[in-house]
């Protein structure tokens, strides 16, 4: 059983001090005599206080998922008219709204009751650290037989020849469940001693420390940086970002979009992915990143820049009279592939012939309905298409819808049109961030992966072997104790015993 | 045969486990309990197969490599791993404690999930995951979570065994509870059970279900009566659970699985989900959202509820360690942690708006 309270050692005994220490608390609470200073450290350490404020976290954050959160009141107004009745919601949302309840992560409350939270553990834990430390810092060391007699797990076993015989025979033993033997001579004989797991204890403080690190690496990005977003049509750049409020952030240089794609799986409107084209840009020069001057993202591979980033997270469509059409032309002949850009009713040549094509219509994403009429399902280029009119010598010769994401659309009668993109009609959409603190965070998260690790799955554990002569050989006492994982610990215990015995 | 077929194989085999468990449970006989095992086993073999074989199908549909066509992508999947996590977790213990009775409270957790499933109609599908969701950051996230979640279940269903044994006064608070605990459960699920017969339209998405259908035919009945008759049937199938749970404890009782073991394997479970709900849930969740959205922590729904969760079992290892608690006020903790827990996965997607777009499918 990992049980902390029935395993430790008297003195060391954590759970019982702890247990103690509350007691001790409420009592001290009572005295007249303290001081302000050990008033607020008392109230800031008290388990109690933990207890409240995990408890007001929760609830509160409960009415926080509810409510719904920076929206528009209509929004909350008509959500709480299911719980309180269309006539009393308006009067109820004043209530929350006033509270601070619609945009709660936020208000002064709410971090108060964070900044509590971690006074409360920041205080909590240096005010046991000492005592732990104390334990951690003490190598292990031979006990008097009293003190080996109160050890949780007892083993007597009669080993064959002396004592000086024996001892490499325990020492070997040990170092089997992977123990590192200390020897000290008693009178009558031996005491082996041995420990595993010491530093263990302060898994716990590591685990507390972590969760304030990550704390102030949150409190540095909010004070230090800025999140913002950024739509860039293609082609176009920008010295700015802008907040949630719609307040201009500086970046320092200029931002560019080169050019923006989305792909989607085959016959479905589900994006594969979205994918922008940027350029840094210096004093309007391009800066290499990577050695390159045009750096690719996505989804999950944002750019990074002077400590800024920018991450895709969005796309729209805006087209203009000046987005280019670019496709590409192959004559049916034989001729060489031609790669032509051009805008809203211009014209083409089909090289090598004088059949002309002229764009006539566009629609971001055709469809079809039952009855075979044409029509446009989206305001975003899902199925982006374009339809030519050729002529030859003035007089119309056929005319197509060519889609570009369906080859088959692509070949006409004299050759093959091949329709790439409408350039500089859709923007990108970037979230752009500066975190100092985020390194923090993730340090954070580190530090608090490897306490969680010392907390729960590493045990301190003891043991002391007392080695005595007797007629004819010796005879040894295990005495041991581990401060979690007791079934685990009384299987190697088991073993140690086996060892010795064979 | 495809995937579908082994997950409904495994689907009937843990329900037929479950039949088997309680057998097992009221006549004592160490065949039945032998076969309650071997069904068990069948089961959790075919929905492995079943799991491998979806994520070749996913692979032949997503062209994208072995790492983007682990089947982990939306609710209904998620639901299956879970079960998977388990029923493992289960078989584990069953092998270790070498006592079988804990079967009958958890594959009825298990059968319930996939029961929910169907009677939710969720879209089982393969969707190509769209780009937010190629990350490897949300795969191990994913994993571990369910890994997680998985462990809370038992813990729940260890600690309303110990609560079940522990009290007997039918006045004192712990035994409400617990009855009271158990019987929402089932009369929810019998709930979903006649809206499913009702309505038998697999509805489109889980949103769609919930809005047009979920307990239409009961509690939210359009006809004011067939509601208010809903809510009182409950209310007398709560008020029999709450009645007659003296039984089920003379059920466990006999089986000599004693409280401390209970007590033990609820703490266990904890001990060994919080660390990997911890990294896995809360900490790979944010690199991922950071990844992704520049933003490793925006206070959505599905984050703050993961954070509640987080808190309630953080407040059990403190309880426990600091303020000495044990027996039923710890247990209650336990079955509140598996409560918030559930409505973390299910209830946030479901019942509330967010910006997450996981799960939603
Ligand atoms: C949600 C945030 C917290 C987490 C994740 C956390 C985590 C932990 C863990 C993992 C343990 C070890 C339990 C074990 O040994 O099995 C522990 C113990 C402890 N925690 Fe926390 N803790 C948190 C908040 C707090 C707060 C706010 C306090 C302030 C009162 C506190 C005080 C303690 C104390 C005094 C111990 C026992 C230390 C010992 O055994 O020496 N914790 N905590």
């Amino acid at each position: 059983m990992i049980c902390r309270i029935s395993s430790c050692l008297p003195g060391v005994l954590l759970g019982q001090a702890a247990n103690k220490n509350v007691k001790e608390h409420i009592v001290s609470n009572k005295k007249e005599n303290q001081n302000i200073v050990d008033r607020i450290w008392n109230f800031f350490s008290s388990v109690t206080l933990a207890v409240i404020v995990f408890s007001l976290i929760s609830v509160t954050s409960i009415v926080g998922t509810i409510v719904e959160q920076q929206a528009e009141p209509e929004r909350n107004i008509k959500l709480l008219a299911k719980f309180f009745g269309e006539s009393l919601a308006p009067t109820a949302y004043r209530i929350f709204d006033t509270l601070g309840f619609t945009n709660m992560y936020r208000s002064w409350w709410f971090i108060t009751l964070l900044f509590v939270f971690a006074a409360n553990l920041i205080i909590c834990s240096l005010d046991r650290l000492p005592k732990i430390w104390k334990v951690v810092k003490e190598p292990i060391k031979p006990l008097s037989p009293e003190l080996l007699n109160s050890m949780p797990l007892k083993r007597e076993i009669a080993l064959k020849g002396r004592p000086d015989n024996a001892r490499s025979a325990v020492e070997a033993a040990l170092k089997r469940i992977g123990f590192k033997a200390n020897i000290r001579s008693e009178d009558g004989g031996l005491q082996i001693y041995a420990e595993k797991g010491r530093y263990s204890r302060l898994g716990v403080y590591v685990t507390h420390f972590s969760i304030i690190l990550i704390l102030i690496g949150a409190v540095v990005g909010i004070f230090f940086g800025f999140n913002a977003s950024l739509n860039l049509l293609e082609g176009t750049s920008s010295p700015v970002a802008y907040t949630r409020n719609g307040k201009e952030v500086p970046l320092g240089f200029d931002l560019r979009c080169n050019d923006f794609e989305v792909s989607f799986y085959e016959n479905s409107d589900t994006p594969k992915s979205f994918k922008s084209w940027l350029t840094i840009l210096e004093n309007g020069r391009p800066v290499k990143i990577n050695g390159k001057e045009v750096t690719e993202i996505d989804v999950n591979s944002p750019l990074k820049y002077k400590g800024i980033m920018f991450y895709q997270s969005s796309y729209g469509f805006s087209p203009s009279k000046d987005s280019l059409f670019k496709i590409s032309v192959t004559p049916g002949s034989g001729g060489k592939k031609e790669e032509i850009a051009l805008r809203f009713g211009e014209s083409f040549n089909i090289p090598g012939t004088n059949i002309t094509g002229k764009i006539a219509d566009f629609s971001p994403a055709l469809s079809m309905d039952e009855l075979g009429r044409l029509f446009t399902y989206a305001q975003t280029m899902n199925n982006p298409a374009v339809f030519i009119e050729f002529t030859e010598g003035g007089k119309l010769k056929y005319r197509q819808w060519i889609l570009k994401r369906y080859p088959q659309t692509w070949s006409i009668p004299d050759g093959t049109v091949e329709f790439k993109d409408l350039w500089g009609a859709q923007y990108t959409g970037l979230q752009v961030r500066r975190d100092p603190g985020v390194w923090i965070v993730y340090l954070g998260c580190i530090i608090m992966a490897a306490g969680l690790y010392a907390a729960f799955f590493m045990s301190h554990a003891r043991i002391w072997i007392t080695l005595k002569e007797e007629k004819g050989g010796a005879k040894a006492i295990i005495a041991a104790s581990t401060n979690k994982n007791k079934i685990a610990f009384e299987q190697k215990i088991e073993k140690l015993a086996g060892g010795l015995n064979g | 045969m495809d995937s579908s077929h082994f997950f409904g194989i495994s689907g009937i085999a843990y329900i037929l486990a479950m039949v088997a468990y309680i057998a097992y449970l009221a006549f004592k006989n160490s065949t039945v309990g032998v076969i309650a095992t071997t069904i068990t086993a069948i089961g959790f073999v075919s929905q492995t197969i079943a799991f491998i074989m979806r994520g070749a199908e996913f692979y032949d549909l997503g062209q994208m490599g072995i790492m983007r066509a682990i089947p982990l992508t939306n609710l209904y999947e998620s639901l299956v791993f879970f079960v998977w996590c388990l029923i493992l977790g289960y078989l584990v213990i069953e092998w270790k404690y070498k006592n079988r009775s804990f079967g009958a409270f958890i594959t009825p957790i298990a059968g319930m999930a996939l029961a929910f499933i169907d009677i939710s109609g969720m879209d089982k599908n393969i969707h190509p995951l769209i780009p937010a969701l190629q990350s490897n950051w949300l795969l191990v996230h994913v994993v571990l979570s369910f890994i997680a979640y998985a462990t809370f279940a038992i813990s729940f269903a260890t600690g309303i065994m110990y609560l079940a044994i522990t009290t007997e006064n039918k006045k004192s608070g712990a035994y409400i509870f617990w009855t009271v605990t158990f019987g929402i459960f089932a009369a929810v699920l019998v709930a979903m059970g006649i809206d499913f017969l009702a309505f038998k339209i697999a509805a489109r998405s889980p949103e769609a279900f919930i809005k047009s259908y979920l307990f239409k035919a009961t509690f939210r009945n359009d006809s004011g009566i067939i509601a208010f008759l809903s809510y009182c049937g409950a209310a007398a199938f709560v008020f029999l659970v709450w009645r007659y749970g003296l039984a089920l404890k003379k059920l466990i009782e006999s089986f000599s699985i004693s409280k401390d073991i209970l007590d033990d394997l609820t703490y266990k479970s904890i001990a060994v989900g919080f660390p990997i709900y911890t990294l896995g849930g809360l900490i790979f969740g944010a690199i991922w959202a950071d990844q992704a959205w520049g933003k490793y922590w925006s206070w959505d729904p599905k984050e703050t509820w993961s954070l509640i969760t987080w808190f309630v079992y953080a407040f059990y290892i403190h309880a426990r360690f600091l303020r000495g608690w044990r027996g039923n006020k710890i247990a209650i903790v336990a079955v509140v942690g598996f409560i918030s827990t559930i409505f973390t996965y299910l209830g946030v997607n479901l019942l509330l708006s967010g910006l997450h777009s996981y799960g939603g499918g």
